[in-house]
């Protein structure tokens, strides 16, 4: 299959590795990943603060890139901007665009996916060859949880995982507290819904926290290296793209 | 001088022009009209009623008056109030006094009662509800109120599986209550705590053949 | 019809400045910034909410039809919104045929005057009331205060709030935030009378507000409640309830007065079947309440001889002319999205500084309140009051996408706020990002971030606004590479190219085993 990669504006930025493993993972399961280079930000973050004139251009020019018939998917290693892609570009369109952005929009929501949903229900594969020897829990992040609805999907492929320790994570549903700008402008609120997610983590003992977003994940891994965790966070693209002969190696530094 | 009603009506029928919605049909996919086997329903309407701390006391219907004695007696009422639609042969075998209800008793003076005895109009399997609707044999809404023991016979025929079931059977101009077991409350802690304004204790008599 | 059409139609006005209690007198985050100290709150919280949201799961899986009986309720509410007006005159010529008084108030203000009058021309100095969300959102208890009038709050929670001179912090519950220890306190020092042996026994504590409330039942002559649900083709009016004390002030008294808002009425006695399993699993996780009440006018021998409906505008109007806003008019007052809420968990009620808290809260008292930007509103905060992690769309009976109304909330704040240095960010950040050129600039500028990181390569300190942020958080300098420079680079190249192999090597494997 021919898929589009959406790196999104985090991860092309701050996150290479989840992008990374997310391009290799799916070369190696014998797609044509194709990275329209004009890409840029899906505009979440300005739709999510109140803003919808703004990202018009941004909504505009990610039906641009991937709206070619030619590319069959479009894989993101974001619940949350694929939710925004699926379910926030047709508000804008509707509102501040013209006919042609509502149509491009509509083109590219009825073909994008989160990794999982892409992997799981798309490329019909819950076992994509990994190695991963750690203790690992899962956060299921909200976006993907309850705007994209994917289930038990991650799990379903993390289960798959050669020599992995899935343990799970206890109120592994509720929030961890990000919510974007959500996290500067109620900064106190974040860091006390993230003190009880930390606390649920720590009690699994895992060696790493998965989750599906790089987003969550920057603010988990911070709180987690803030306090000295053992624990370290990691996308779940990068547990994927683990194998025997080319096992993870960390390279971040916040873990 | 405009009236509040006008302005109110014509503000609604303003936001209404602003903001045009299109019109929705119900969907009612929902559970309805069901029905379900005798002992099915004595089974699930027996099983909400202790689950809710009330007590449930299963009789023939000739056998009502000794269950009600003795419910009564275990009780310790001695002396309980009745609508004054309330077939008397239900208190042939009770020996405490009884006070038949009449308008012309100031409702707090109900308070006295060690207890109430009713019938009630519709219940509601699924969900252990007894409805009342103010018929003679049920009385005034303050009798079964202000009395800390309500007694209640329920017929198993009035007995419906659901909510829907039930409410269908209501006539909507009649006063209704709606009872779930005793009075309760959830306001410390969320933590569910029976007795608190209406009877602390509701014994349920269900006559099976009636 | 009674009002003439004329020419274009106005905007109607929200809940005037400066009335009731939909405002706070601070914004969200500081005023959770002090909640969050309070220790003691949070675990009181914590461990209620925790309780609630099990039992609230345990009930609704329960049932088979669960999702059918949301959809039916979800779109019976939007068709008593669409049929707003001929359902209340409906709802208001049955309660007059059936000898009540029906009364039209625009505003709190006015509703607060219809209710003291009525309870005046009684010659009572006392009501008792029944837990509302109407008369709390008005504040009518202040205003009868201030007009000599005595109101008795007789549901627990309420009559632990008024005692303790505290404010509600919880839709269903406005007491939760106070834990068995503190309720013994308050009716120690506040109950006349009260055994002094008292303690912290639930049991113990709801006998001793029955002790309490007792007399007042028997004498007071005069009612104040609210209503669930006003039935507009029969005009039956329901208040659903667990300890009695609605039964008794909808049965005891001589008068009795209904504060209800517009929206709650509802078009068919049928319907009750939908609600009458809704809100009961939602709110107390029940499968039905203790008590519920349903009373059609009046009934010669049989409760309040004297009734009256005041039908409350208060800014519902206004939310009614916004076409996504109007959702959050649904709302059935369960109070189920406060409990999975987890801003509202840790920060409690208070914070919102509205009557409706939570996540209804911040999306209907902007409405009928407004967030008048030019006064910062403390009301412009509650729409960000949300991390949109979308448990209360979930837990919502009535199906209220409260994540994209809070969305729309916050798109109305930043239209009406002008020119802020936020929205010159954001401009400023669409502006690099729809010209991928800029955007790779930029990219290159994150790498600054590396010159300001600790040598264990993380941020532990960021400037204003992120000072929170890092305050809790440390954020790992921006790698060297970025993922599209990566991919462009050799390495990139030949790790793509060694995948796409290592494909072709599988399959000739698995091929050959064939």
């Amino acid at each position: 299959m021919r898929i589009g990669l959406f790196a999104t504006c985090l991860g092309d930025t701050l996150f290479p590795e989840a992008v990374k493993s997310t391009a290799v993972l799916l070369a190696r399961l014998g797609h044509d990943v194709v990275f329209p280079p004009e890409q840029t930000c899906c505009g979440q973050m300005h739709v999510n603060t109140g803003y919808q004139r703004e990202p018009v251009p941004l909504v505009r020019n990610f039906a641009d890139q991937f709206g070619d018939a030619s590319i069959e998917a479009v894989v993101m290693p974001s619940g949350s901007c694929a939710g925004s892609v699926r379910h926030q570009h047709e508000i804008v369109a509707e509102r501040y665009g013209d006919a042609a952005l509502r149509a491009g929009v509509a083109t590219v929501k009825a073909k994008t996916y989160e990794l999982s949903e892409l992997l799981v229900d798309v490329l019909d594969v819950e076992d994509v060859g990994a190695y991963f020897p750690h203790r690992v829990t899962y956060h299921p992040t909200c976006h993907s949880l309850r705007m994209l609805r994917v289930g038990d999907k991650p799990l379903k492929l993390l289960r798959a995982v050669d020599s992995i320790d899935l343990v799970e994570l206890p109120e592994a549903e509720s929030c961890c507290g990000f919510g974007g700008t959500f996290a500067v402008k109620n900064a106190e609120t974040s860091t006390a819904i993230l003190q009880d997610k930390m606390r649920n983590i720590a009690s699994t003992g895992a060696d790493v926290c998965t989750a599906g977003d790089s987003s969550c994940l920057m603010h988990i891994g911070g709180g987690l290296s803030r306090i000295r965790s053992g624990t370290r966070t990691l996308h779940l693209a990068q547990i994927l793209s683990a194998t025997r002969t080319s096992p993870y190696a960390p390279t971040e530094a916040v873990r | 001088m405009t009236t509040a009603r006008a302005t109110v009506l014509g503000r609604i029928r303003d936001a209404l022009a602003l903001a045009p919605a299109p019109d929705t049909a119900v969907p009612r996919a929902y559970r309805t009209g069901r029905t379900l086997p005798d002992d099915a329903r004595l089974a699930l309407f027996t099983d909400r009623l202790v689950d809710y701390k009330a007590t449930v006391h299963t009789c023939t219907a000739d056998r009502t008056a000794q269950v009600v004695a003795e419910v009564l007696r275990e009780r310790g009422a001695r002396r309980i109030g009745v609508p004054a639609g309330l077939d008397p042969r239900w208190l042939d075998a009770y020996d405490g006094e009884v006070q038949q209800d009449s308008g012309d008793i100031p409702a707090p003076r109900l308070d006295a009662l060690d207890g109430v005895l009713t019938a009630s109009a519709v219940s509601c399997a699924e969900t252990g509800t007894i409805f009342l609707d103010g018929s003679p044999d049920q009385g005034r809404r303050a009798l079964s109120l202000v009395p800390d023991l309500h007694v209640c016979v329920v017929d198993l025929s009035t007995v419906e599986a659901g909510v829907p079931e039930a409410v269908a059977r209501l006539v909507p101009q009649r006063p209704t209550t709606l009872i779930s077991g005793p009075s309760a409350t959830s306001d410390i802690e969320l933590e569910r705590v029976e007795g608190v304004h209406g009877p602390r204790t509701l014994a349920v008599v269900i006559r099976t053949d009636v | 019809m009674s009002s003439t059409f004329l020419g274009m139609p106005a905007t109607p006005p929200r809940s005037p400045y400066g009335t009731g209690n939909l405002r706070g007198d601070r914004k969200f985050p500081k005023a959770a910034h002090d909640e969050l100290r309070n220790e003691q709150l949070r675990r009181n919280l914590g461990r209620a909410t925790r309780t609630i949201r099990a039992k609230r799961l345990a009930v609704t899986a329960e049932l088979p039809d669960w999702e059918a009986l949301r959809d039916a309720g979800s779109a019976i509410k939007t068709e008593t919104m669409n049929r707003l007006p001929e359902l209340l005159e409906q709802l208001e010529r049955n309660v007059t045929e059936r000898g009540g008084t029906v009364h039209w108030a625009r505003d709190g203000v006015e509703a607060n005057e219809i209710v003291t009058r009525l309870v005046k021309a009684t010659g009572s100095s006392d009501v008792i009331k029944v837990k509302s969300m109407a008369t709390q959102e008005i504040g009518l208890n202040e205003h009868l205060e201030s007009a000599g009038i005595t109101p008795y709050e007789t549901d627990l929670a309420e009559l632990i709030v008024q005692l303790a001179h505290d404010k509600p912090s919880h839709i269903l519950v406005p007491a939760i935030h106070r834990n068995r220890d503190e309720i013994r306190q308050i009716f120690l020092k506040e109950i006349p009378g009260v055994d002094p042996r008292l303690d912290n026994v639930p049991a113990h504590l709801a006998a001793a507000a029955r002790a309490y409330l007792r007399e007042k039942f028997m004498t007071t002559k005069v009612a104040v409640s609210g209503a669930n649900f006003g039935i507009a083709e029969t005009g039956t009016l329901a208040v659903v309830e667990s300890e009695g004390n609605g039964r008794m002030c909808l049965t005891m008294p001589d008068t009795l007065i209904t504060v209800m808002g517009i929206e709650k009425v509802l078009p068919r006695y049928q319907d009750l079947e939908v609600f009458l399993q809704l809100l009961p699993r939602s709110s107390t996780g029940e499968r039905m309440n203790p008590y519920t009440s349903m009373w059609t006018g009046v009934t010669p021998g049989d409760g309040p001889q004297d009734f009256h409906l005041v039908l409350l505008d208060n800014g519902r109007t206004a939310a009614l002319a916004d076409r996504i806003g109007r959702e959050a008019l649904n709302c059935i007052r369960c109070s189920a999205c406060l409990n999975v809420c987890p801003v509202y968990e840790r920060a409690g009620g208070h914070a919102y500084g509205s009557t409706y808290p939570g996540p209804i809260g911040a999306v209907l008292t902007p409405q009928l309140a407004g967030m008048h930007a030019a006064k910062n509103d403390p009301n412009s905060s509650l729409p960000y009051a949300s991390s949109l992690c979308g448990a209360c769309f979930d837990a919502c009976p009535v199906k209220i996408d409260i994540p994209s109304l809070l969305v729309e909330l916050r798109h109305q704040n930043t239209e009406q706020s002008g020119a802020t240095a936020e929205k010159l960010a954001m401009k400023a950040a669409a502006t690099v990002m729809r010209h991928p050129k800029f955007f790779t600039a930029a990219q290159k500028g994150a790498g600054i971030g590396r010159v300001i990181g600790g040598r264990d390569g993380t941020i532990s300190h960021l400037p204003p606004p992120f000072e929170g942020w890092s305050a809790s958080r440390d954020t790992a300098v921006p790698p060297k590479q970025t993922f599209r420079s990566w991919l462009a680079s050799d390495e990139g190249t030949a790790t793509m190219r060694a995948a796409a192999d290592e494909h072709a090597k599988n399959r000739k494997t698995t091929e050959e085993e064939k």
